[in-house]
């Protein structure tokens, strides 16, 4: 049933991730796009929110299944294969780690490298960073880091390419802004680090 | 066959009214409903559906236009949950004794208070006895599939009742996964256009909803009962045609490992996924655990229960909803009525959770099948992870 992925993560038959953000970045988008992608793919996979007032600002989490087989489950995603942190502000306040399995992979947007990450929160897991923000102000004009954390996504854990995603994105932010987005999603897909 | 695509929950029920040609939308948006019939007074608005959506001003006026469209020949569908679903409490007392065969989808929303707008079943608790026909979803596919069948079901000469969909609010109505959505050519397969048995007509007036007094009442309400119970039949048959016409099977209750089960858990909706995840993984220890879900509330399908736990050692019924002051949940009574007169019967047991949303994990099932397994006699619900 285990496999080995791009990263080198084992992943069990079901990938569990579960990202954070602030509402408006997008946390719940990402999760909604990558489990429309998998469908697409002809995977299984269910996403959804942790449902509360949606506030600006405030911090948002979001889950997603992706298995080769029909997902029975409903309950939330406790011990996360992987966890996509959307904002690193979020870390000040939130315990992303928390149940992140210890093979499992931590996915940053921010401009510093693991290094400093792993030093300033502690992190014991493999830790793979994006500039996200930097990359969404050229591609994008606005710092809203979604598709482009879903290009690292998927580079490192080889669960997309750019031609997955096309009809979903499409699909999702329709014309010009889909085009953005796949440049967006393309830039990250090729400029994503390796793991730390 | 369709293929497969990653959908909200929500979409699809309304992709479904679109494709049962719905006549008339009456609705007033409330979490976790909303997504429903936003979608579809968009589908109204792009012209892809043509219906009159009426946004009325409550959901009382909602479910009052419902009976006078249905009363006029209309095929008819609204959604609402939790304090909607209290607001419409007035009319949905009337519409099964009318007769006006109004498919309501209910997100099911815990009632206040406190205010909370998460999942449990109180809503529809709340109504349980106004002689709806209730049916359970437990996933996206069935939440699409039981919108056509309840639309089916209601309309059908021998039934002619309104018929409530239930799905968990934000456990189903905000998930997206994987959903065939199915051709209009094969629906109307299905579902074939509706031929009221009466209407309003200005041609042939007539009068619906008269006052019924002593000499009446009791009646009326028993006719309503003998429908109500008479419905099952059409509704497993409606099962068996649509599984004709889509490959999929559904029974008004649904065994999971429970035919060699010693314990069992007999749940409804969406938690009955997870606790069948829970089984696989207690299978896999060697216990002899199963899951039965009521996928029909009401009628009661009483036959099929018994022939589907009776034989059970133990029975933990699951409640979603807390009937203050008194010793069982609604399902957990329901149950021990079943049993009462049997001479063999399972120990029986009752736990509540899922309370406001709060999470229903495997854990909590590998719980209660140990609990169901080592107590007797239990003279009081049980609240699992209740913090006291």
């Amino acid at each position: 049933m285990a496999s080995q992925d791009a990263s080198g993560i084992t992943i069990m038959s079901m990938l569990e991730i579960r990202f954070h953000g602030r509402g408006g970045q997008g946390a719940v988008t990402s999760a909604e796009l990558m489990a429309q992608t998998a469908i697409g793919m002809g995977k299984y996979a269910q996403a959804f929110p942790s449902f509360g007032p949606e506030r600006r600002g405030a911090p948002v989490t979001a889950f997603l299944r992706i298995s080769d087989s029909p997902i029975r489950i409903r309950e939330k995603v406790y011990e996360p294969n992987v966890v996509v942190v959307l904002d690193p502000t979020v870390m000040n306040v939130t315990k992303v780690d928390q149940g992140l399995k210890p093979d499992g992979l931590l996915l940053i947007n921010t401009h510093q490298s693991e290094e400093q990450i792993r030093n300033r929160y502690g992190f014991t897991q493999k830790i793979s960073t994006i500039d996200a923000v930097k990359i969404a102000l050229e591609e994008l004009k606005v710092p809203i880091t979604n598709t482009v954390m879903l290009g690292a996504f998927s580079k490192v854990l080889g669960q997309a390419t750019l031609k997955d995603v096309e009809e979903p994105f499409t699909h999702r932010f329709g014309g010009a802004l889909a085009v953005k987005n796949l440049a967006a999603f393309k830039r990250a897909y090729e400029e994503t680090k390796g793991v730390a | 066959m369709a293929k497969r695509i990653g959908i909200e929950v929500s979409l699809a029920v309304a992709e479904a009214v679109k494709l049962a040609d719905t006549d008339v939308i009456a609705a007033y948006p409330i979490t976790p409903q909303t997504h429903i019939v936003e979608h579809l007074s968009e589908l109204v608005a792009d012209g892809s559906l043509d219906a009159a959506y009426i946004p009325v001003e409550s959901e009382h006026s909602a479910m009052s236009s419902c009976l006078g469209s249905s009363a006029a020949g209309a095929r008819t569908f609204t959604a609402t949950s939790s304090q909607g679903l209290a607001l419409m409490n007035e009319m949905i007392y009337i519409a099964p004794v009318l007769r006006t065969p109004i498919v309501l989808a209910i997100a099911n929303r815990a009632l206040s208070a406190p205010i909370n707008i998460w999942n449990d079943h109180s809503d529809i608790m709340s109504v349980r006895d106004a002689g709806w026909i209730c049916l359970f979803a437990e996933n996206g596919q069935e939440s699409l599939d039981l919108t056509l069948i309840s639309f089916r079901v209601a309309e059908d000469p021998k039934v002619s009742l309104p018929v409530s969909l239930n799905l968990d609010g934000f456990t189903l109505s905000h998930f997206i996964e994987p959903i065939e959505i199915p051709d209009k050519e094969t629906v109307d397969k299905f579902l074939p256009p509706f031929v009221p048995c009466f209407k309003l007509d200005i041609k042939a007036p007539m009068s619906l909803g008269l006052l019924g007094g002593p000499e009446y009442y009791t009646e009326s309400r028993k006719a309503t009962d003998d429908a109500l119970l008479a419905s099952k039949t059409v509704i497993k048959k409606a099962f068996a045609e649509f599984n004709d016409v889509f490959g999929r099977q559904y029974n008004v209750v649904e065994s999971y490992q429970a035919k060699d089960a010693e314990t069992i858990v007999l749940a409804m909706g969406s938690i009955s996924e997870t606790a069948m995840t829970a089984v696989d993984e207690l299978r896999a220890q060697g216990k002899k655990v199963g899951i039965v879900r009521l996928r029909l509330w009401r009628p009661l399908p009483i036959e099929e229960i018994v022939e589907a736990v009776g034989h059970a050692k133990n029975l933990a019924v699951i409640d979603r909803h807390l009937v203050l002051g008194a010793p069982y949940g609604p399902v957990g009574l329901e149950m021990m009525s079943v049993f009462y007169s049997a001479s063999q019967k399972p120990n029986i047991s009752n736990f509540v959770l899922g309370l406001g949303g709060r999470d229903v994990t495997r854990d909590d099932f590998k719980y209660i099948f140990d609990r169901a397994a080592a107590q007797q006699g239990q003279t009081r619900y049980e609240i699992v992870g209740v913090l006291e």
